[in-house]
């Protein structure tokens, strides 16, 4: 090993773990230790209650289908920004940001006003029967929202590396661009794509801000479990809260989890071809 | 790369798909992301400037102004000091453990923010660990300032490092030991060498790291107490004008943050064009120190 002449490590390594202990570690141990004190048949009684139970039903099922639909939207918004040129490319490319940029409370009472059923689209849709605002619909298209830019961009790096000589070969074989797209370019592209939907997906689960607006929050029903969360504290049901919380926090450190493995699995990928 | 003339076409350039593909995307786009944005200038505007004018002078939004400006430059400098520290120690030195590092300052991004807004009401509230200490020293955290300060700091803590380390680590340290080799102190090698290269980079995550300070809704909301005029930052006066049947109002005061919103990406961009934003992920910088850095 090479002899490191720098200086400062002291200092920097100990503001660095100051920082995190104080700011990250210590509050997710106090909430860990919190939900740790409850009996484990308390615990199990405050997580497994119907009202829970409802809260991650329409919590991950609605995660599920936005995090689908960007999947498909995503990958297309990479495909159009990377291989065609058309006029306003670089707005739309800037612009696929925006949900990242714009604070959620300001997303969720713009996609409300949008979709309610006097709104710009919820009135087109409502003679359709269709509504969205106040319902599971709502909280899907605010997952949507907050999301959207994760596949772009996870996608768009790996699409604009593609080796074209690839495609001139599958080409000079004979492929139609539907085989190429999916025998050669998909598989290529799969393990952007997974990276993004778990980070996708992950923040669809978190979500608090965009949904409480649009969600209409009846319980069993529109309620997501960060509301709960947020609902039992304000009952003073600390116990209760801490509960929610860890779950929200356990299944947090999952996709986490898969989520690195994602990348790493992504580099190692993109790192032989 | 140099664009070569007579290629043959590529999958998906065939003019049916290709206006297909460009007209279904842009139409969602405009959906999902274009048309709130307008939506926002209609109503804050709908009921002419001068109401719109009345909401931004009412002294409950100037207060919730300050307060999201306050909380911004308390926690903007300090993670971005912590961000310069942490990408100096984590890619300047080889040290037991420094993989996991990166794990726990990534952590925060894939937390809920009321996960982080409950677990601090647990380190500072009543209920919490330092809860009674604090209020028998008549110190005040939650509910007030601080506690929105902290929170923030928590949503953001990866903001400004992740930008930094990826780049700091491709650059190396060959032009640090030439510094110091040649006598210049640590300090003067962080200020005339590392900094000039990276400066981009920490200016990007400074942008980004301000837009979601300003912006945070769900862990500040926890920590908040939601006091009229007292705790309440930009996005909380949002939500109560709201709840208030005040639409207009709290699309006025919205109408702020999506501007500081279209001044961020606008900003964003201009970055980008000078190389910075372009990162692999923190896991990806961890697998490439494992594997080659040393000799």
């Amino acid at each position: 090993m090479k002899r490191n002449v720098l200086p400062g490590l002291p200092l920097s390594l100990g503001i660095t773990l100051f920082y995190v202990g104080l700011i990250v570690v210590l509050p997710l141990a106090a909430l860990v230790f919190k939900a740790a004190s409850l009996g484990p048949a308390e615990y199990w009684a405050i997580v497994s209650s119907p009202r829970a139970v409802a809260s991650y039903r329409v919590t991950v099922l609605s995660a599920l289908v936005a995090t689908a639909f960007n999947l498909v939207f995503g990958l297309a918004l990479a495909w159009v920004l990377v291989r065609y040129r058309f006029p306003g490319r670089r707005i739309v490319d800037a612009i696929v940001d925006l949900p990242f940029a714009l604070p959620t409370a300001v997303a969720g009472i713009a996609l409300t006003t949008l979709f309610a059923s006097n709104g710009w689209f919820g009135s087109l849709l409502a003679p359709l029967g269709i509504k969205v605002a106040y319902t599971p619909l709502g909280i899907m298209v605010a997952m949507c929202f907050t999301s959207l830019p994760f596949i772009v961009r996870t996608v768009q790096p790996v699409l604009e590396d593609l080796d074209p000589a690839l495609e001139e070969a599958a080409q000079s074989l004979g492929g139609s661009d539907r085989a190429i797209f999916l025998r050669v370019i998909l598989p290529l592209l799969m393990p952007a794509l997974l990276a993004g939907l778990s980070l996708s997906f992950a923040r669809s689960l978190g979500e608090f801000g965009a949904i409480i607006f649009i969600a209409g929050n009846q319980p069993m029903e529109t309620e997501i479990t960060a509301l709960l969360a947020f609902i039992r504290l304000e009952e003073y049901d600390y116990q209760a809260a801490a509960a929610i919380a860890s779950v929200l926090l356990i299944t947090a450190f999952l996709m986490l989890a898969a989520t690195n493995l994602l990348q790493a699995r992504a580099l190692r990928y993109t790192a032989r071809s | 790369m140099t664009p070569t003339r007579r290629k043959p076409p590529r999958v998906g350039d065939g003019p049916i798909i290709r206006r297909l593909l460009i007209g279904t995307t842009l139409f969602f786009g405009a959906i999902l992301v274009l048309a709130p944005l307008l939506v926002i200038a209609v109503e804050a505007f709908g009921q002419g400037l001068k109401a719109y004018a009345a909401t931004i002078a009412h002294p409950d939004t100037r207060h919730a102004i300050f307060m999201t400006v306050a909380t911004a430059l308390i926690a903007v400098p300090v993670n971005t000091a912590f961000g310069l520290a942490a990408a100096w120690a984590i890619t300047k030195f080889d040290f037991w453990g420094r993989r996991f590092l990166l794990v726990v300052i990534e952590i925060p991004f894939s937390i809920s923010p009321i996960v982080a807004g409950v677990a601090y009401l647990f380190v500072y509230g009543l209920q919490g660990l330092f809860g009674p200490m604090l209020e028998a020293a008549d110190i005040k955290i939650l509910f007030a300032l601080p506690g929105i300060v902290l929170a923030s700091m928590f949503v953001t803590a990866p903001f400004v490092a992740r930008e930094l380390i990826p780049l700091m680590q491709a650059q190396g340290r060959d032009l640090e030991e030439a510094a110091t080799s040649l006598g210049a102190s640590g300090w003067r090698t962080f200020f005339s060498v590392t900094l000039p290269n990276v400066k981009w980079a920490l200016l990007y995550g400074v942008v980004l790291c301000n837009a979601r300070v300003m912006g945070e809704f769900g862990a500040v909301s926890v920590v908040s107490g939601n006091i009229r005029g007292q705790t309440n930052t930009l996005p909380l006066h949002i939500e109560l004008l709201y709840h208030d049947y005040q639409a207009a109002g709290a699309f006025a005061a919205a109408s702020i943050l999506a501007t500081l919103a279209v001044v961020t990406i606008i900003a964003k961009v201009a970055l980008e064009r000078r190389g910075a934003g372009r990162r692999p992920a923190l896991a990806a910088v961890a697998k490439e120190q494992n594997a080659g850095t040393r000799p």
